[in-house]
């Protein structure tokens, strides 16, 4: 069978054909300042994470890496010299692993649960996932805390992991649902019609289809986790340190240029992967 | 033989029954969507549900399918009840109303999904998709994404992916509400050529008369979630039982009429002040019961005066002709007050004018007498049936 599609007869309206020269001259002028605005901006967004990156490479006089003394690889060439900086940064990771996978997955259970089912409470569930970004850090972290301690838990790795499940999940439910909104349902009706389990109907439509805004939450909650320092401090107890609880605690003696490049390559890890992220999609729609 | 023989149902043919729909309700909260539906779908059957959007033909359909369940009654597939039994456990398959392609497959995977759910071996698999987009003439196209093709391409693949599992019926929702019109004809003919080529009984759902009139073997109308008539198409154009489906299909001239006496299967009854006889009347309507008298725009006659004795006639005045190429379009006033539409062949000459007087008239076998009032016909989404103003006396 062909369509052949006649081409009809260009219909594109004829407009005045002359450029009337006022509007276009201020256009550019406006769109000039819009351009110095704009790098004002971005100078004032960068400036920090410029400093950061640039004192990686620097040789610090004392203790403090904070005025600029004289360039170096050395840092780069040994990141994890400072021991104690290194088991914080594994501290960070592990909590930042567990408390993510689980975070994940029960806030994706959630955000499908949300999207796709009508039932009772459901605007009160809605509600609840939204107060924990909305609950002050210090507020959260106190109440954990007094939540914790009459529970007669002992401080450590598992009341960190608890509490960092407990403020990534309202992000990745919310970011996950976020991306469900547009889900086509029907899709997963095609599937058991043709004869599918609705488990498997689930791993080979539901989950490869909504797989990018899983890694997105994902990728948003471990960089909440491993960043959270207020919350943690409150229920890390006496022998759990992490990353960034190790900076703040340590910045009154010293701050090693280690922090730095440790912080570099985070930036430029998770800077890639946003990139990789953004070439994929703006690949799948150019398809 | 006639053209109506030639298109007797299915069933009456002695062919097994596939799908038996078994007094199915379905109730949404206090809303009734199918309201004691009852009929039967034989092997091999080009079967339609019509009707207008919201009358419960997509309900009827996931209920086959298995995606909702009914309310009360049963669904038997083969002398099986498979009211309870879950969809991908039915061998029932479906081509949705939006296609639902998987856009993250191509599309040999997309087709290839059906018998690989059903675990079949993989050189039965390539065997059977390699067919199927033979069949749908898409065998160029296996490598592409659905997002890289057409409406109707999409269209196809997705007829191809439903009917890869050899089910025992396909259920086709609207299948060819999104195509444009000239797109829509061809694929008509294509769900046909399909259709005869596997053999499978296809149960289409539409809201247009015109397309359900052009590919079913048989059409429930439906209205209201119930099913007001089933019927072959020729039966249902020439033999509406209501007054809703004497409006939905097609266009009808519906006056009031006053039951005055029945003869056998002659009655006689009153419609625009004058007493005229129906033969072959169906309606079971006794005298003194108020009904409603049809008879198709095309087949009034508008002549300066009768040329056949035998025909049923009526005085008229010309108020309206248009031109519309083979056919020349007439409103007509009667003596009562009241309108009259015919479409008469668009001859070079002789053609009555507007303020001409007239004889409209038409042969026995073109009227019927249906229950109920004319106000009970559709008001149609393709153009309103013509409904003539209530006879007023004084
Ligand atoms: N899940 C549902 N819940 C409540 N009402 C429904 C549901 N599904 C369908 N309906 C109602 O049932 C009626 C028939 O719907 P449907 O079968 O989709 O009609 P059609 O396909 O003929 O347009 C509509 O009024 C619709 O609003
Ligand atoms: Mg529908």
């Amino acid at each position: 069978m062909t369509a052949t599609a006649t081409q009809a007869p260009s219909t594109e309206p004829v407009g005045p054909v002359e450029q009337v020269k006022g509007p276009r001259q201020r256009r550019t002028l406006r769109s000039r300042w819009l351009g110095v605005w704009s790098a004002l901006v971005y100078i004032w967004l960068f400036a920090p994470i410029v400093v950061v990156v640039a004192f990686s490479f620097n040789d610090p006089a004392g203790k403090f890496n904070t005025s600029w003394n004289q360039f170096t690889l050395d840092n780069w060439l040994h990141p994890f010299a400072k021991a104690d900086y290194t088991a914080a940064l594994v501290v960070s990771l592990k909590v930042a692993a567990v408390s993510c996978v689980i975070a994940t997955i029960l806030g994706g259970l959630m955000a499908l649960a949300i999207s796709r089912y009508e039932f009772r409470g459901k605007g009160l569930v809605n509600i609840v996932l939204v107060l924990p970004l909305t609950t002050p850090e210090i507020v959260m972290g106190s109440s954990l805390f007094t939540l914790f301690f009459a529970r007669d838990l002992d401080f450590g790795f598992t009341t960190v992991v608890i509490a960092h499940i407990l403020f990534c999940l309202s992000f990745v439910a919310l970011t996950i649902q976020a991306r469900v909104r547009g889900f086509d349902w029907s899709l997963e009706d095609a599937a058991l019609d043709l004869g599918s389990t609705p488990w498997r109907t689930f791993r080979t439509v539901t989950f490869p289809l909504i797989l990018p805004g899983i890694g997105a939450a994902f990728l948003l909650s471990f960089a909440l986790s491993i960043d959270d320092y207020i919350i943690t401090s409150f229920v890390a107890g006496d022998h759990t340190t992490t990353f960034p609880m190790r900076i703040f605690n340590a910045n009154k003696t010293e701050i090693p240029p280690q922090v730095n490049v440790i912080a570099t390559a985070i930036l430029v890890f998770t800077g890639s992967l946003m990139a990789l992220g953004t070439w994929r999609s703006l690949k799948r729609a150019k398809l | 033989m006639t053209i109506a023989d030639a298109a007797e149902p299915a069933v009456s043919t002695g062919r097994k029954p596939v799908i038996e729909i078994d007094d199915v309700s379905k109730v949404f909260g206090d809303f009734t969507a199918v309201d004691h539906a009852d009929f039967t779908i034989a092997e091999g059957e080009f079967f339609s549900m019509l009707g207008p959007s919201g009358c419960g033909k997509t309900t009827t359909l996931r209920m086959i399918a298995g995606f909702e369940m009914p309310s009360s009654g049963a669904i038997r597939l083969q002398g099986q009840d498979v009211s309870n039994v879950p969809p991908h456990k039915r061998d029932v398959n479906t081509v949705f109303q939006q296609y639902a392609l998987f856009p993250h497959m191509n599309v040999w995977d997309n087709v290839a999904y059906g018998p690989r759910a059903k675990k079949l071996p993989k050189d039965e698999v390539a065997k059977r998709v390699d067919e199927l987009l033979g069949v749908v003439k898409l065998s160029d196209f296996a490598k592409r994404r659905p997002s890289q093709l057409s409406g109707g391409q999409q269209q196809r693949i997705a007829l191809a992916r439903a009917l890869v599992n050899y089910p025992k019926a396909l259920l086709l929702d609207e299948p060819l509400g999104a195509l444009d019109l000239k797109l829509r004809q061809s694929m008509q003919l294509e769900l046909k050529r399909i259709q005869r080529e596997v053999g499978i009984t296809f149960i289409f759902v539409t809201h247009d008369q015109e397309e359900a009139l052009t590919m079913s073997d048989r059409i429930a109308v439906m209205n209201k979630g119930r099913v007001e008539q089933i019927g072959s198409p020729r039966e249902i154009y020439d033999h509406p039982a209501t007054v809703f489906v004497a409006g939905f299909i097609g266009q009808a001239n519906l006056w009031p009429a006053v039951v005055k006496a029945n003869q056998g299967t002659t009655t006689t009854i009153e419609v625009a002040g004058r007493a005229i006889e129906v033969a072959d009347d169906r309606s079971g309507l006794r005298p003194g019961d108020h009904g409603t008298f049809m008879v198709r725009p095309e087949r009034m006659y508008v002549e300066p005066q009768l040329s056949d004795p035998d025909r049923w006639t009526v005085d008229a005045v010309v108020t309206e002709l248009v031109f519309q190429g083979p056919v020349v379009r007439y409103e007509l006033r009667l003596p009562d007050g009241s309108g009259a539409v015919a479409h008469v062949p668009a001859r070079r000459d002789g053609l009555p004018i507007p303020g001409d007087t007239v004889q409209a008239s038409w042969s026995d076998e073109s009227s019927v007498l249906l229950p109920g009032s004319p106000d009970q016909a559709p008001t149609v989404e393709t153009g309103p049936p013509i409904t003539a103003p209530p006879v007023t006396r004084d």
